[in-house]
């Protein structure tokens, strides 16, 4: 297939780790924000072909992942209601909050539906008059300009019963808080991809210089996540710090300009708690000013919602990439993907999943 | 099949009449079904079927089928459960015989759907060569089912010399598939979802009872063959390495699956060795066999893209592993739920 074969290519691949392995000549920590990455990187077994002295981190750029309990309990109380029909993408119906999930409300009749594009709850909103209609709205940059788009269109289509309850995350503050944690051990960063597809990367310019580290804004396959993390470590290697774009086929400096534009015409940015992280200045989206009738945060009563105290799940220091998942001494025990205890091994683009998808559960047990 | 006539002068809906075993329920059969599935071991319209004695021993099989939507690209609900029982069987390296049909009709399905539904399972038995011998329709009230709900059970006859049994699979042997996967899983996923793909994504669904016959005269010492239905390729596979204690590894480049499947679950993050099949499926040879097995599939019309795919090693027990174009190696696992598309 065009444009993913040669993405995929064992010659090419094998060419980049040969680079790899002569460049390198002492230890460097590289994150990759993205969980699609960490999927690619785990998958196709690179992070186990790359040499001794390269470590990779698993970085927070799991939409459902990073959606803290107190954000999940919220929605797990707008599902929970008899006048209420819930949508939300699929990945977030196994996520447990502090007493359920979605999937079991659902079996106990809650109306929750899965949607592919957030634009499916203008139908139902449209054929459900006498029902509440609630967007679960999550995700990072990425998802941002169709869920803004939905609530335009709810107040374009005067759908008074179609609301958002929005938990959108930024990653460049993020990406500040990794850096500017005490414990910080990551070095270079493999940069989101389909996030600066939308946004651009102008905004990771002041932090690497600011911070010396190096970006480089990488895709999703093999040949592009090692030739993503070639061009950190040269730089590491010779001492710069800097944004680079490995990703060019997608990924243009200043994004996609529409998008941006509709993410700025709906959204305004403000603090938001991550999991694992807490609160972290400016790393979020909220509507604006106008769209308050489609706002499910003011819509519903939301006072009464107490959110339980973490258990053992370390899904937060995962998130920062201060642990991996066998770490965790629940991973692949007490925590598998039948019965998650977060969020990280839920998603398809959590880390823990991505770790017990491929087997590595059973690899950590091989003598 | 559109053009089966409904010939009710009584309701155009399903009402709960039809299930009561009276007027309703008598006009459904004599009308509706029998002209459809007409065969001398149903026609006497006994309680069961009367049937004759099989050479060799009998395989025996059911399925249940609860697809949505009824209708899909490449198929419908009546076709699949037809196929269903019949592959089930051929997988047992049976010839599939015999079909009972049981209908959990909800109230206010329109009578025309029924009757295409019906076209639909004379038209797959036709081709599967098999008869429909048997059946009951049960009616459940409105919104107590999915319009049509169809189980269908089937037995067939094991000609002596073939012995399907996952116990015999050891290192050294070959696994091959008959065809491109994930067909029908993504068609599905497409209409139900809303998901279009242009040209339309069409569902494989198939009967295997020929093809398997045409492997079985070549090779009748197969080891054991699985459709890949539900779970996919990972699941029918897991199960035949769990039970014969071997690793079966996959060759990720040699797995066909076709350009346009692959670009679906390319653009929604799946893998197609996880999406359903309805009309391929896996076999598993000895070594020395492994050459002639895939030349009689790619002789068959149904078997054009047949590959052998992977190879049974004793380096492991009861897991099914995948060498990845890159050279590593990584475990397949069966999957808690249903796949889901990424978010971003």
């Amino acid at each position: 297939m065009k444009y993913l074969d040669e993405y995929r290519d064992a010659g090419l691949s094998r060419k980049l780790l040969d680079g790899i392995r002569s460049l390198v000549t002492r230890p460097w920590v590289l994150m990759e924000v993205c969980g699609g990455q960490t999927h690619g990187i785990v998958r196709h077994g690179i992070d186990q072909l790359l040499p001794p002295e390269v470590e990779l981190v698993h970085g927070p750029g799991c939409p459902v992942c990073v959606t803290p309990v107190r954000m999940i309990d919220r929605a797990h109380a707008i599902a929970g209601r008899s006048d209420v029909i819930f949508c939300s993408f699929g990945d977030m119906l196994r996520v447990p909050g502090s007493e359920s999930d979605l999937l079991t409300l659902k079996s106990r009749g809650a109306a929750i539906r899965v949607v592919y594009s957030p634009l499916d709850c203008l139908r139902i909103a449209r054929e459900n008059p006498e029902r509440e209609v609630v967007f679960f709205a999550i995700g990072f940059e990425t998802t941002a300009p169709a869920n803004a788009i939905l609530a335009w269109q709810a107040r374009e289509q005067g759908l008074t019963n179609l609301s958002l309850l929005v938990a959108h995350v930024r990653v460049p503050p993020a990406m500040v808080s990794i850096l500017e944690s005490p414990d910080n051990r990551v070095q270079g960063f493999l940069g989101p991809g389909h996030v600066c597809t939308v946004v651009g990367y102008e905004e990771y310019e002041p932090l690497a210089a600011r911070h010396r580290v190096p970006v480089v804004i990488t895709g999703f396959e093999p040949v592009d996540l090692l030739q993503g993390i070639l061009l950190v470590l040269r730089q590491l290697e010779e001492g710069r710090s800097e944004v680079e774009n490995q990703y060019p086929r997608v990924v243009r400096r200043e994004g996609n300009i529409v998008a941006r534009q509709w993410i700025d015409r709906v959204f305004e940015e403000c603090d938001r708690e991550w999991r694992g992280a807490g609160w972290i200045a400016g790393s979020g989206y909220r509507l604006r000013p106008g769209f308050e009738a489609h706002d499910a945060e003011k819509r519903f009563d939301l006072s009464g919602v107490i959110s339980a105290a973490p258990g053992p799940c370390l899904s937060g220091q995962i998130l920062q990439g201060a642990k991996k998942p066998h770490d965790c001494p629940a991973f692949g025990h007490a925590c598998t993907p039948e019965h998650p205890l977060g969020p990280t091994m839920v998603s398809s683009e959590g880390a823990c999943a991505a770790y017990y998808l491929c087997g590595r559960h059973r690899d950590s047990r091989r003598p | 099949m559109t053009s089966c006539p409904v010939p009710f002068d009584g309701p155009s809906e399903i009402v709960l009449g039809h299930g009561s075993g009276g007027r309703l329920t008598q006009q459904l059969i004599e009308r509706l079904i029998l002209p459809a599935f007409h065969n001398e071991w149903l026609e006497p319209l006994h309680d069961g079927a009367i049937l004759p004695p099989v050479r060799g021993r009998l395989a025996f099989s059911a399925d249940g089928h609860v697809v949505r939507p009824l209708f899909f690209p490449g198929g419908d609900i009546g076709r699949l459960a037809v196929h269903g029982t019949v592959n089930d069987l051929a997988m047992c390296g049976a010839r599939p015989l015999h079909l009972s049909v049981g209908f959990i009709l909800e109230e206010g399905l329109p009578l025309e759907t029924l009757a295409r539904v019906v076209g639909s399972m004379r038209e797959a038995a036709e081709d599967a060569g098999v008869a429909i011998v048997c059946g009951d329709t049960k009616v459940v009230e409105r919104g107590k089912g999915d319009g049509i709900f169809i189980q269908t059970s089937g037995v067939g006859e094991v000609r002596d010399g073939v012995r399907i049994d996952a116990r015999r699979v050891i290192p050294g042997d070959r696994v091959l598939l008959s065809g491109p996967i994930a067909a029908h899983g993504i068609a599905i996923l497409s209409v139900r979802d809303g998901l279009e793909f242009t040209p339309p994504i069409r569902s494989d669904t198939a009967p295997l009872s020929d093809i398997v016959r045409s492997l079985l005269d070549a090779v009748p010492d197969v080891r054991v063959m699985r459709d890949p239905t539900r779970g996919g390729v990972v699941a029918a596979l897991t199960e035949i390495a769990l039970r014969s204690g071997t690793e079966i590894r996959l060759w990720e480049e040699s797995i066909p699956v076709d350009e346009a499947v692959r670009g679906a679950c390319e653009l929604l993050g799946l893998d197609p060795l996880h999406v359903a099949s309805e009309g391929k499926f896996l076999a598993i040879v000895a070594p020395e066999e492994a050459g002639l097995a895939l030349a009689v599939l790619r002789a068959h019309p149904m078997g054009s893209g047949a590959a052998v795919i992977g190879e049974v090693t004793g380096e492991d027990r009861g897991v099914l592993t995948l060498r990845t174009r890159m050279g590593g190696r990584r475990m397949l696992d069966l999957l808690s739920g249903d796949q889901l598309p990424r978010i971003c």
